[in-house]
């Protein structure tokens, strides 16, 4: 069975904190994860390459961008959101 | 120790193809950033950079030149003849065997592996032209310029990314204030503007799609921009005796590392910069009275070097007038401090302060005087340029009137 978008998410995430996917809380933000700046710039371009999508995204102002990245759980629900969306267009 | 002044100035940017018209775009805080038009453009995200428009390469090199000039070179070479013709300088017998270049960049002859690598990669081609390495080589601009009037002394390429052009001209600084010679051409050049130098820096996602709006709290990225700025650093008896026209005298230089991360600048690495640079200079804060800032316009940059100028200059933080002209030419990367030097040498030579154009909002994190959207008259006796550079590196200078 393929993953889901979630698991996938939780993965690339997991990857960037040195951590095993299912000690990585819902609710953890990035700095919990111990995620810097540039952690987080390769974690959405992970994201792009899996689901070949756009993530509105501008590393000057990670908390002023469209994509949600209070916690874990917000950026799952961001990259389903982007992926629902590129099912609906064809693109 | 000597004392070195600048007796030379040229310059190419997207504001003007000499010295002369880069200042009078800094003077009247023209745009000089637009769209991006080159190959493959129309795949980019960003679409807009400092490129210069409507430039002929047959206008001012022959077809042999061409062959090995990349863009970045071509630039270093019209910068260095405007600035040698100003200084008045002929390179023959001992001057010549001592004079040398030191040049910035970061990107190198960047445009020439952009073009090779499509022609073998997408193009399928297995055979590329004899020049490729001498025309991509970083020292390439250097070279061409020492070939091109007869520097044999001391002559190499700086690469600290975007403080390149300011660790360059700090060490020919060095190397005429220690007595090894007498005059050194110095300054940097870059031409990143092409698909490839753009799509690696949207990897980053630190440009701007709108617009460079440095210290304006709807700043939301760096502008690059493309071009050069190469100056004649001499030993002032040398300038004196000749009756040169002095333009500045360059007082203090200083370097160091953050040692901290390979993108975050770093208040503390910033701090230690330009006190070092007002130290080695015998300066007192209360001198300075124009910093020509880093002014990226990335949320990081600007916030963090306000924080460093408010640390070092306490009250006389409130006095200075501190401008981002990349707002304005966009950020020239290994050449960067070179163009921007133009705007202290304008500050302390004629008391014209360059602006921050695109100023529409004020910060609280950089409550300081930007000079914001039009250039003003002032009376400045030292300016420092600031450079601080992915990898942590930074270089700050410091010139005087004279």
């Amino acid at each position: 069975m393929s993953k889901t978008v979630e698991e996938q998410v939780i993965a690339i995430i997991a990857e960037q904190a040195l951590m095993e996917p299912q000690d990585v809380s819902p609710e953890a933000t990035l700095e919990d994860l111990g995620i810097d700046s540039l952690g987080l710039v390769e974690a959405v371009f992970a994201i792009e390459e899996t689901f070949d999508v756009s993530v509105p995204f501008n590393a000057n102002e990670p908390a002023e961008s469209e994509f949600d990245i209070t916690n874990v759980r917000s950026m799952v629900r961001a990259v389903e959101q982007l992926v629902a969306q590129k099912a609906d267009t064809g693109t | 120790m000597k004392r070195v002044v600048i007796t030379g100035q040229g310059a190419v940017s997207s504001l003007g193809m000499s010295a002369d018209e880069t200042l009078a775009g800094m003077r009247e805080g023209r745009n000089g950033i637009g769209a991006l038009e080159f190959q493959d453009a129309e795949r980019l995200s960003i679409p807009i950079g400092g490129q210069i428009k409507g430039y002929d390469p047959a206008a001012r090199f022959s077809r042999q030149q061409i062959t090995l000039y990349d863009k970045f070179t071509q630039f270093a070479l019209i910068a260095a003849e405007e600035a040698i013709a100003q200084s008045g300088l002929e390179f023959t017998d001992s001057l010549a065997e001592q004079a040398g270049v030191v040049l910035g960049t970061a990107g190198g002859g960047l445009q020439t592996q952009d073009e090779n690598y499509r022609s073998v990669y997408e193009e399928g081609k297995n055979r590329v032209h004899p020049f490729v390495v001498p025309r991509l080589m970083n020292n390439a601009a250097a070279s061409h310029v020492s070939m091109t009037h007869n520097l044999q002394g001391p002559s190499f390429t700086v690469a600290t990314a975007c403080a390149s052009s300011n660790h360059a001209m700090g060490q020919a600084f060095q190397l005429i204030r220690s007595g090894a010679t007498r005059v050194m051409l110095t300054g940097g050049s870059e031409s990143m503007l092409c698909f490839g130098g753009i799509k690696a820096w949207e990897g980053l996602r630190v440009l701007s799609r709108d617009g460079c709006r440095p210290f304006s709290a709807n700043r939301n990225g760096m502008v690059q921009g493309e071009g050069a700025g190469v100056f004649v650093f001499e030993e002032y008896e040398h300038a004196k005796a000749r009756g040169a026209q002095i333009l500045a005298e360059v007082v203090g230089f200083a370097m160091t590392s953050d040692a901290s991360d390979i993108v975050m600048p770093n208040k503390l690495g910033a701090c230690r910069a330009i006190r070092g640079a007002l130290r080695d200079g015998g300066l007192s804060t209360a001198e300075v009275g124009y910093i020509n800032a880093h002014g990226t316009g990335t949320t990081a940059n600007d916030r963090t070097e306000c924080a460093a100028v408010r640390d070092v200059f306490g009250a006389d933080a409130d006095k200075l007038m501190i401008s981002s002209t990349k707002s304005m030419h966009g950020h020239l990367i290994g050449g960067t401090g070179a163009v921007e030097m133009l705007a202290c040498i304008m500050a302390v030579r004629e008391g014209v302060v360059a602006p921050t154009i695109n100023y529409e909002q004020p910060d609280p994190e950089c409550d300081l005087d930007v000079v914001p959207n039009a250039a003003r008259e002032a009376d400045v006796s030292v300016a420092l340029s600031n450079a601080f550079a992915f990898g942590g590196l930074n270089a700050v200078l410091a010139v005087r009137r004279i």
